[in-house]
């Protein structure tokens, strides 16, 4: 660092300082445009979305089938896609992440091989997507299912892609619990899994259901996995078990950005206002959750 | 706060029962603790059994591939056409599109992102940075298939407008990558801005001491003392651009084009995988096993980069105390 007012009021010092002045207000206004250019992106997005989708979003949209016409076309089999692999998502993620969760807590020694374990989860989580699609396509049509292409199969590749994100937030909400309330337990001649049923799992439960929530908002905008396992575009039925085959809403948007017409991307914009809202409902659950119940430790 | 203490177990007073029964019942309870112990330890063998499956898959599917095409003719053979005859498997084209996409992705990202890390946690006073950081994490959580359509829709437009219509192709590299940069802003925001604000106060105001402007502070201190942290996210940010599909399945194209031009169309290699799976292709056929070498490529590739960047986290990270 350099002090030039040890130089006194000489003009070549005083020049310097007003340098340094102004490069410090330029630059400041430059970190000021970096974060306002982001915010103004994402200002723009919603916008673009908003002009082009708004005037296709009425009734008939939510409740036709694709269609090869845009103006009949509307989102009824992929959102009841969305609804199925969601609903499978959550019935395979929940006991897997909370359980693995719990065992890395509370039951494992801290050796090497729970810090191999964890260590492979953060690894997952940084796993391209599409790669979850190719193991999907692999293990799950081809080897489990034979070929067949159904909900299940989206489901289990779903939640092999967010168990990483399940199992950090469910142990965040563990860790969060104060270990005195264990202590306390433990010193009243509790078991381990007496200790975790009945002092930890009752104070991590809200934790954990606002990480398992956003999880899933994951899981309802991904589409290349799904891409992958489901490949269909034009879907006209409603799934009615979990061998149907199926389609999700980001796949079917991703299919009508595709098409070359005008009136497909102003579908796909409508398409993409529904998703976007669906996933503003359940972060904001999330967030509602996890402030009504966060854990006030001491 | 009140704790659900365990009442139908060890807290009751069982000062009435008998001393054999009282051992039965922590017998059960600990039969109850063994087998509960057991579920869990396989639950969490199954994230391990996920690793073990992606590399299986990858290297079983691809064994086929490369028996036909040498590894070397893969990574240095410059044309990629698989799909007609005659049939090439160079996969420079696929690797450069991507590339091409991540560099550009990676110059927004970390031009944006480094700029509001140092403005959040240098110049923003707290209500401005409590409302603006959740902001621009919104745009992480927006699906990338929506990022595609801004920028088909919105930055295409605007390139053609700049550069004129002619020289800019509707799918191009240029508009997946600026809008994949906007993406992955938030990533390398956040995780410079940890970094820069474990910086301690002291050395800040050590420099605050000896007349530095906050700019020279941000430049001449944070930042050499943040740099593991921010290069990390950088590295973090750029693997999560090569990993990222539907982006360049939609808005880049899909030409494989060993191409420096940012205006051209390319093909990334996530975006050929998505390709082929959405065609007709026959399970076992050469056309089929490319996708999982691409996959594995594209695995390796990534892994590297989130391994480099958490070494870099952890190895270089000032300790302060």
């Amino acid at each position: 660092m350099i002090i030039n007012s040890a130089h006194g009021p000489g003009g070549k010092s005083k020049r310097f300082e007003l340098i340094r002045t102004w490069r410090d207000r330029i630059f400041f206004v430059g970190f000021l445009l970096a974060i306002l250019i982001g915010v103004a992106g994402l200002a723009a997005l919603l916008i673009d979305v908003l002009i082009d989708g708004l005037g296709f979003l009425n009734w008939k949209f939510l409740t036709n089938y694709a269609s090869r016409k845009p103006l009949e076309s509307g989102i009824l089999a992929p959102m009841a896609g969305t609804v199925w692999v969601v609903g499978l998502t959550a019935i395979f993620t929940v006991p897997v992440g909370i359980g693995t969760a719990i065992y890395l807590e509370e039951f494992a020694r801290k050796n090497r091989l729970t810090r191999l374990i964890e260590l492979n989860i953060s690894n997952l989580a940084g796993v391209p997507s599409v790669i979850y699609g190719l193991l999907g396509l692999a293990v799950f049509v081809q080897f489990l299912f034979n070929g067949s292409r159904n909900l299940t199969a989206g489901a289990l590749t779903m939640t092999l892609l967010i168990l990483p994100i399940v199992i950090i937030a469910s142990q965040e909400a563990i860790k969060a619990v104060p270990s005195s309330y264990r202590d306390a337990a433990y010193a009243m001649g509790a078991t381990r899994w007496q200790v975790v049923k009945t002092v930890v799992m009752p104070q991590a439960v809200p934790g954990m259901m606002s990480g398992i929530i956003l999880a899933l908002s994951r899981a309802v905008g991904e589409s290349a996995p799904i891409l992958i396992i489901s490949s269909l575009v034009w879907v006209t039925f409603v799934p009615t078990s979990p061998d149907s085959k199926f389609t999700v809403l980001p796949l079917q948007i991703f299919t009508w950005v595709s098409q070359p017409q005008e009136d497909f991307r102003s579908i796909a914009a409508a398409g993409i206002i529904v998703l976007l809202l669906i996933l503003l409902g359940m972060n904001a659950v999330a967030i509602w959750i996890r402030n009504k119940y966060q854990v006030r430790s001491e | 706060m009140s704790t659900n203490s365990g009442s139908n177990t060890a807290s009751s007073s069982d000062s009435r029962l008998l001393p054999d029964e009282v051992l039965r019942r922590r017998r059960r309870q600990y039969l109850e603790q063994s087998i509960v112990a057991w579920l869990l330890r396989v639950t969490a063998l199954i994230s391990v059994l996920t690793t073990i499956g992606i590399v299986l898959i990858l290297v079983v599917e691809s064994v086929g591939f490369f028996s036909q095409v040498s590894v070397w003719e893969f990574v240095t053979g410059r044309e990629w056409t698989p799909l007609f005859k005659p049939q090439k498997f160079g996969a420079l084209p696929l690797i450069g599109g991507t590339l091409l996409v991540a560099v550009i992705a990676g110059l927004v990202s970390l031009t944006l992102g480094l700029g509001a890390a140092i403005f959040l946690s240098e110049y923003a006073p707290e209500g401005v940075r409590k409302i603006l950081k959740p902001v621009l994490e919104i745009l992480a959580g927006i699906p990338t298939v929506v990022y595609g359509y801004f920028a088909l829709t919105f930055i295409t437009p605007i390139l053609q407008g700049m550069f004129g219509s002619d020289n800019v192709i509707i799918f191009n590299a240029l508009s997946a990558g600026i809008v994949m940069g906007l993406m992955i802003m938030p990533m390398v925001s956040t995780l410079s801005e940890d970094a820069m604000i474990a910086v301690p106060r002291s050395l800040r105001d050590a420099a605050y001491a000896l007349g530095a402007t906050r700019f020279e502070v941000s430049t001449k201190v944070v930042i050499p003392a943040a740099l593991s942290g921010i290069v990390a996210s950088f590295i973090l940010a750029l693997s999560r651009a090569i990993g990222e599909t539907m982006i360049v399945k939609i808005a880049a194209g899909a030409t494989p084009n060993l191409t420096l031009n940012p205006l051209e169309s390319i093909q990334a290699m996530t975006a050929y995988i998505v390709q082929i799976s959405l065609g007709e292709t026959a399970h076992g056929s050469i056309e089929y096993q490319t996708i999982f070498a691409v996959g594995l490529l594209l695995f390796v590739m990534t892994l590297a980069m989130n391994i480099l960047g958490r070494v870099i986290i952890s190895r270089f990270r000032q300790v302060y105390e």
